[in-house]
């Protein structure tokens, strides 16, 4: 059963939601190059990027030393945010961010940015390929390993943290019918058990490594199997229970589109996906399916939104105000407010959109502009359009931002600082907060 | 409520993580639950008489005016304030109060058992002695300001932080309870315009106070709430945009562009009312000081005082404690500095809400999704158990056991204590004995389930 494939018009527009759900927005003129080449080779040209290049400016502190993102407090932050911006694959930095959602890992349990970034590393590696491969990965990693406990999970005295969370919010859902028992939860971090750490002073947990001796080898009876299972099983056995296609599917489909896929387009991702736990073209068929692109619009995730900007304005990292921001806004990388990672149901508030209002504030240019005293208010507000890459607005923002401009020469403020007022409200608009 | 309509049919993350009641339920397709409160419109103002920037969830039709009068108007000085405490993550009820005379208790914490001579006696029970952290509410229990539930929690526990979690915040061990258990009282004693009736002490709404009528508000305590940035015109023209943006989208068909519209139209309505709180809110008593986030906790307990003696009309408040009680590794460090801060704060709001003379107004119920095993593991630390441990702090409070320590001859199949006594027994109580009013409205099945004394 093929899933359904967009056939509407693929323009400008259209390319410019499908950049900012599948990466970090438009540079400036790709979302009408992207345009031109059709829908499929557009989505293609994301999930078959090629190599990486990070084009622009080296990343910086304040001071215009390099950033030190294995040491420096926040410059972890600053390291990702730069990948984003400056990436040719923009899908893969967006998938990782979706991965690190998935397998929300904080750093606040972790002490090292060293074993997140590592981590990082793995999530990128495995971004688009088998989820087999990402979930073994993952499940052996330095950092979830310390994050989930499994690092203290011995014959001796089994820790749930990590099998239950395998089970709960990474394959396959809780409370659902047919699902996992509390047994299964105890059996699983049996079988899991074997893996320790050495914390060093000044380094952290290291030398992570599997010492069989402390690893279960009794039967353990997971889903009504039985067996002298490792880790290795555990992530099989929660791979190929009836339950996880449906949780992939659904899941991996949230980051894209707000609406939930029709039964029969689950059913037919789903069966893609069970061949081979493939990633790409999963993801592919959701880039290139009606639901993205007719269906309503999604809030734009704090990191995508000060990302985009960035690469909208060419402007690379040089301050390392932006951790603080992202703090401020709602989405701190690296650290997910728990293992369930974001709630993107509370992406704006009050206090995430006054943290949003800095991100811009601290993307533009200074200002004031040189704007000639003789501009209009509607030719001030074509430039400040423009410097943002001219994204759509609907006609009630435009005309709200040209009666701001109109408000602004009557009180006799100068064009320049009209004109940086109004760069500082076009990404604070309904329209740019969303995509 | 169109706002709560929209995304009743919406479809997100959270949902899928939402873990359903277990039996019967696909948690992964569309139309299952919001978490309790997702749905609700918000509007954020200042409230001019006490300088405070308030969230206001739901209350569609009506103006800040309106709030500001209907607060005005509720204004009391003799209403009764039901303040819910949430210690995230399952707090380890074996260490608050352990059996210290108990070899089991010995057996089964290698690692983690106190010592028979540390803290001190709980004089209620003489196997139990409290955790010396916990000094502060042996303190207030030996003035009989404390009510212990040391075994607090429901038939057929879910070992879910999200689930079990939910169940306690909607009243019911229901996923499809979209409201809280205090936001249904709410709704059925509640103003329109008094969105201060129920009170979210954060930086989000807590969704025991989610409602599906009423309004109720989020304010995160003394005001830094400005939008200022360099060689921008003045800050109240940029907000007045914000206004009008909010404004001219707040029909929009599109439900994500309704939501920045709504968040943009708060940033207006504090225009101009930013009255400095710089003077911050002045105590009476000394709250403890905590660097980072630890810090909000107190913070917005005196504000939560000085709030109630100016009869500002609050009914209930909802507030988390500092810290994080997921303690499956290393607990004793995390638990004893969690708890001593959580336990210091809780003992300052009460001697605030003495010195001010309002303490027979408040009543505090401090709970937790679960309790831990009893068994440690083997990174000295605990993981999800079953029935937990939970308090009734107050003046009026009848400072006796609600429900007996369970004992660990007689845990379950699974190795966790057993409840003594149901939560939506104790909330049923409460809101007869506090509220004078009768639970059957707004807890499902209320009649089933015992009720405790809980007020002298």
């Amino acid at each position: 059963m093929a899933v359904p494939v967009y056939k509407g018009k693929f323009t400008a527009a259209q390319a410019e939601r499908l950049l900012w759900r599948a990466g970090f927005g438009p540079k400036p003129g790709e979302a009408a190059a992207l345009a031109k080449r059709g829908l499929k080779a557009a989505v293609y040209s994301l999930t078959r990027p090629g190599t990486e290049q990070l084009v622009g400016p080296e990343p910086t502190d304040d001071r215009g030393f390099p950033i030190a993102p294995l040491d420096a407090v926040g410059h972890d932050h600053l390291w990702w945010l730069d990948r984003m911006v400056r990436t040719t694959t923009p899908l893969v930095e967006r998938m990782t961010l979706n991965w690190h959602d998935w397998f929300a890992t904080s750093n606040r349990g972790v002490g090292s940015q060293k074993l997140m970034l590592d981590q990082n590393e793995t999530l990128r590696a495995n971004a688009l390929g088998s989820f087999q491969d990402l979930l073994l990965a993952v499940t052996v990693d330095p950092a979830m390993l310390h994050w989930l406990n499994g690092d203290q999970n011995t014959r001796l005295a089994p820790n749930e943290n990590y099998g239950r969370e395998l089970m709960e919010l990474f394959t396959l859902g809780a409370g659902r019918p047919g699902g996992y028992s509390e047994t299964d939860v105890r059996e699983q971090a049996r079988a899991l058990t074997g893996w320790r750490s050495q914390r060093v002073k000044g380094v952290g947990p290291t030398n992570f490594q599997f010492v069989p001796a402390l690893h279960d080898t009794g039967t353990k009876t997971i889903f009504g199997q039985s067996g002298n299972y490792d880790w290795h099983d555990s992530c099989r056995l929660v791979l190929t229970h009836p339950n996880h296609p449906s949780y992939f599917v659904a899941r991996l489909w949230s980051y894209f589109v707000p609406t939930a896929p029709d039964a029969k387009t689950q059913s037919a991702l789903e069966g893609m996906y069970k061949d081979g736990y493939q990633i790409r073209p999963v993801v592919e068929a959701i880039l290139m399916h009606p639901a993205l692109h007719t269906g309503p619009r999604m809030v734009k995730p704090p990191t995508a939104y000060a990302a985009g900007m960035l690469r909208t304005l060419g402007r690379g990292i040089d301050t390392a105000a932006w951790a603080k921001l992202g703090v401020l806004a709602g989405q701190r990388l690296f650290y997910p407010p728990n293992v369930a990672g974001w709630d993107e149901t509370r992406w704006l508030d009050t206090a995430t959109f006054r943290g949003r209002w800095y991100l811009a504030a601290t993307a533009l240019d200074k200002g004031p502009t040189d704007a000639p005293a003789n501009l209009t208010a509607a030719q001030l507000l074509s430039r400040a359009l423009s410097y943002w890459g001219s994204p759509t607005l609907g006609k009630a923002s435009h005309d709200v931002l040209l009666r701001f401009a109109q408000r602004g020469i009557t009180r006799g403020r100068s064009r320049g600082q009209i004109e940086t007022s109004l760069r500082q409200l076009v990404p604070t608009t309904p329209e740019y907060q969303t995509a | 409520m169109s706002e709560r309509a929209c995304h009743c049919q919406d479809f997100s993350r959270t949902e899928l993580l939402r873990a359903t009641a277990g039996k019967g339920l696909p948690a992964i397709e569309g139309g299952m639950p919001l978490p309790a409160g997702t749905g609700l419109s918000r509007r954020s103002f200042l409230i001019r008489s006490a300088g405070l920037a308030v969230a206001v969830y739901g209350g569609g039709g009506l103006t800040e005016r309106m709030f500001a009068d209907g607060i005005a108007n509720a204004a009391t000085t003799d209403g009764r304030v039901l303040v819910s405490v949430f210690l995230e993550g399952g707090i380890d009820s074996l260490s608050v109060l352990f059996p210290a005379f108990d070899g089991a208790y010995y057996d089964l914490r290698p690692k983690l058992a106190l010592n028979q001579s540390d803290g001190t006696p709980f004089t209620e029970d003489p196997r139990l002695r409290w955790h010396p952290s916990a000094a502060g509410l042996d303190m207030l229990h030996r003035e009989g300001k404390v009510s212990v539930l040391p075994g607090i929690g429901y038939d057929h526990p879910d070992k879910s932080h999200f689930t079990s979690r939910h169940y306690w915040e909607v009243g019911a061990t229901d996923a499809h309870l979209l409201t809280g258990w205090l936001g249904r009282y709410l709704d059925a004693t509640g103003k329109q315009d008094n969105p201060l009736q129920g009170l979210s002490l954060d930086t989000f709404l807590q969704p025991a106070l989610a409602t599906g009528k009423v309004p109720v508000a989020s304010l995160d305590g003394p005001d830094r709430y400005a939008y200022t940035v360099a060689n921008l015109e003045p800050e109240a023209d940029l907000l007045e945009a914000l206004a009008e943006l909010g404004t001219a989208n707040a029909k929009a068909s599109d439900t994500a562009l309704r939501q920045a519209a709504a968040a943009a139209a708060q940033a207006h309505a504090l225009r101009d009312r930013l009255h400095p709180f710089d003077a911050g809110v002045q105590s009476p008593v000394q709250y403890p000081s905590s660097s980072g986030n630890g810090g909000d906790f107190p913070r917005r307990l005196a504000g939560l005082a000085a709030m109630i003696e100016q009869g500002l009309p609050i009914r209930c408040a909802a507030l988390r404690a500092p810290g994080m009680f997921d303690t499956h590794a290393n607990e004793s460090a995390s638990l004893a500095s969690d708890l001593k801060l959580t336990v210091d704060s809780l003992v300052a709001f009460q001697r605030d809400l003495e010195a001010r003379g309002i303490g027979d107004r408040v009543l505090v119920h401090v709970w937790s999704e679960f309790g831990r095993r009893a068994r440690e593991n083997g990174s000295a630390g605990t993981d999800h158990g079953a029935a937990g441990i939970g308090f009734l702090i107050g003046t009026r409070a009848k400072g006796q056991m609600i429900g007996e320590f369970p004992g660990l001859e007689n845990l379950d199949d699974q190795g966790n204590l057993r409840p003594t006594a149901d939560f939506r027994g104790v909330y049923s109580a409460l809101f007869e004995q506090w509220f004078d009013f009768d639970a059957a409205q707004v807890i499902p099945n209320a009649s089933q389930f015992a009720r405790p004394t809980l007020l002298k």
